[in-house]
């Protein structure tokens, strides 16, 4: 897979791309159909494993070439070393981890750095939809309250607290709308939150 | 589904006596495979077949039986075949029966040379490795130097993942389903039952029962029943039987009230016509001894630091004998190594038997595996 294949398909994750060296290690949680790593295998000569607990997603990354380890997040990452990977990702996954602490904390353990995306509860639709008395449904966050996997809400200001807390110092914050960043009033006008992390 | 239809079994005879583990050899031997596909023009396309403690060479196919007319289905039949997860369209697939075996390769029931008798209980214990060992052989008389892959599923699962240690350069994917890197005290404890079952049935004689003319068909039995128990899941064991009674009320006597009791008395009767005793005890040593992280202090990432293979792992989250833990041991030493490895844990409900069986989610992850398997030969431009 190349790069315009990937910005096709999904233009949050050729963002997100970049912030990945050439020919590192490579961890991805909550890999889904393994297009990110067959991007990094592909374009930037990186190894890896992702990891992904849905039946359907493990053939899909067969198919791509990725190897991936079917496995629920909330177990924690106990059969990789400390320091294993370069890098690790975890995008648009967090949001539905029960035990988010103990998965950053594991995260840290692992990877050198590490990139973060969720969907940001600040966005500005999201909060015109709560002043007008309802919860958000919107591109980032379509599902209805009762309906939705995303067990936590966040916004960009809280999630730097708790890196922090966990160990992780940020080094770059990015909010994006369609795969592309904003720089004015990100908290407002970003949909997805995206940090690379450093161990500290 | 298409099937291979009617196969017949080959056999190849090895006159080099073959050194096994415990220090004993075997001074010539034969070993029974069967194969399915065609070998291409490189070689590149040969997968090899490993069994696991009660099968055989006969993977795939049927046989029909001349004497009943009755067809016996390959073990594996759901996986190897036309258009089937290991596509036999496109791969040339081995299954080689084991030695030791009581299903054509030399085993107990045959002569020993030195004494013009059936081996019986003098036929050497033979490990995992020294079935691999001889499985090279029969490759290298077939002229395969490298396997695409080397698989089974759990003591095959143990075959597999010991080529992938023993001979690295020669198989390049490694399929290991429902298996372990060692048995546990527990699994041991159950093989030690079974085996006390046979060995103390009367009609055992020391092993040396061809010569009485008797079987000792109760031992077989019971182990048979012992072993089934470990197959199951408790969950499939409860829908499928239940407390279920066999004659809708209690008896108040010691036949058979329950339906699980009729259904294991049955499993045992039927293995105790076809398999044979000394088989079941050397089958059961094999797995016991089976353990490559011994060597390396009991360190598996070790163990398997020099393997070159990719491999795929797949376990059943209801295998109480060789459970997912056991699979992630297994991933995790070759994580550490940073092999290549795919590992599927499906939540099925029927236990370690699961492996045999039909399930879409887990059979698609093998046709997927072998789909980029073959990609890879294609790639090599001369498939």
């Amino acid at each position: 897979m190349n790069f315009s294949e990937l910005s096709a398909l999904r233009p949050d994750l050729a963002f997100i791309a970049h912030w990945v060296r050439n020919d590192t290690h490579v961890l991805d949680l909550g890999c889904g159909n393994g297009v990110m790593l067959d991007y990094l295998q592909s374009d930037k000569r990186c190894i890896g494993y992702g990891i992904e607990i849905d039946d359907s997603a493990i053939p899909l990354c067969v198919d791509r070439g990725v190897s991936v380890i079917q496995q629920d997040l909330e177990a924690g990452l106990a059969i990789f070393a400390d320091n294993a990977f370069d890098t690790v990702l975890c995008l648009s996954a967090l949001q539905m981890m029960k035990n988010v602490e103990g998965i950053l904390r594991d995260i840290t353990r692992v990877g050198r750095e590490a990139i973060v995306s969720f969907p940001n509860f600040a966005y500005w639709p999201h909060r015109v939809a709560l002043l007008r008395g309802r919860m958000p449904v919107s591109k980032s966050l379509p599902y209805d309250w009762y309906d939705t996997p995303n067990l936590r809400c966040a916004t960009i200001k809280d999630f730097e607290e708790l890196a922090n807390e966990v160990g992780l110092e940020v080094l770059e914050r990015v909010a994006l709308v369609d795969g592309k960043p904003v720089t004015f009033l990100p908290n407002w006008r970003g949909s997805l939150a995206v940090f690379r992390l450093k161990k500290k | 589904m298409k099937s291979l239809g009617v196969v017949a079994p080959q056999s190849m005879h090895f006159s080099t006596p073959l050194a096994l583990q415990s220090g004993a050899s075997l001074a010539d031997y034969t070993l029974v495979y069967e194969t399915y596909g065609t070998l291409n023009a490189d070689h590149s396309n040969a997968v090899l077949i490993c069994h696991a403690l009660n099968a055989s060479h006969h993977v795939a196919g049927v046989y029909v039986d001349d004497k009943d007319g009755k067809k016996h289905i390959g073990w594996w039949d759901n996986m190897v075949g036309p258009g089937k997860p290991l596509d036999t369209d496109k791969f040339f697939v081995i299954g080689v029966n084991n030695l030791g075996s009581c299903f054509g390769s030399t085993g107990p029931m045959h002569q020993n040379p030195a004494t013009g008798k059936p081996y019986g209980a003098d036929f050497p214990v033979v490990t995992v490795e020294d079935w691999v060992h001889a499985q090279a052989r029969l490759a290298d008389e077939l002229g395969i130097q490298q396997f695409a892959a080397a698989m089974g599923g759990s003591l095959g699962g143990m075959q597999a993942l010991a080529w992938s240690m023993m001979y690295p350069e020669r198989i390049r994917h490694c399929v290991v389903i429902a298996s372990t890197p060692m048995l546990s005290a527990q699994n041991i404890a159950f093989n030690d039952v079974a085996r006390q079952a046979i060995m103390s049935d009367p009609d055992f004689h020391g092993g040396h029962f061809y010569e009485h003319g008797v079987v000792p068909k109760n031992g077989l039995r019971v182990a048979r029943m012992i072993g089934h128990i470990t197959y199951l899941s408790d969950d499939d064991m409860a829908e499928k039987f239940g407390r279920d009674l066999r004659a809708g009320k209690y008896q108040f006597d010691f036949g058979i009230d329950f339906e699980i009791e009729s259904y294991l008395r049955y499993q045992g009767d039927k293995f105790a016509e076809y398999f044979d005793a000394n088989t079941y005890l050397l089958i059961t040593k094999a797995l016991d001894y089976f353990d490559p992280a011994k060597e390396f202090a009991g360190d598996l990432t070790k163990a398997l630091s020099n393997t070159t293979a990719q491999f795929l792992l797949a376990s059943f989250t209801t295998d109480w004998r060789f459970s997912p833990e056991r699979s992630r041991e297994i991933v995790q030493a070759l994580v550490n190594n940073k092999r290549k490895v795919t590992y599927a844990e499906i939540a099925a409900r029927h236990g370690h038997d699961a492996f045999l069986l039909d399930d879409a989610r887990y059979l698609n992850v093998v046709r997927s595996y072998y789909g980029q398997v073959w990609q890879e030969i294609e790639a090599r431009g001369v498939a």
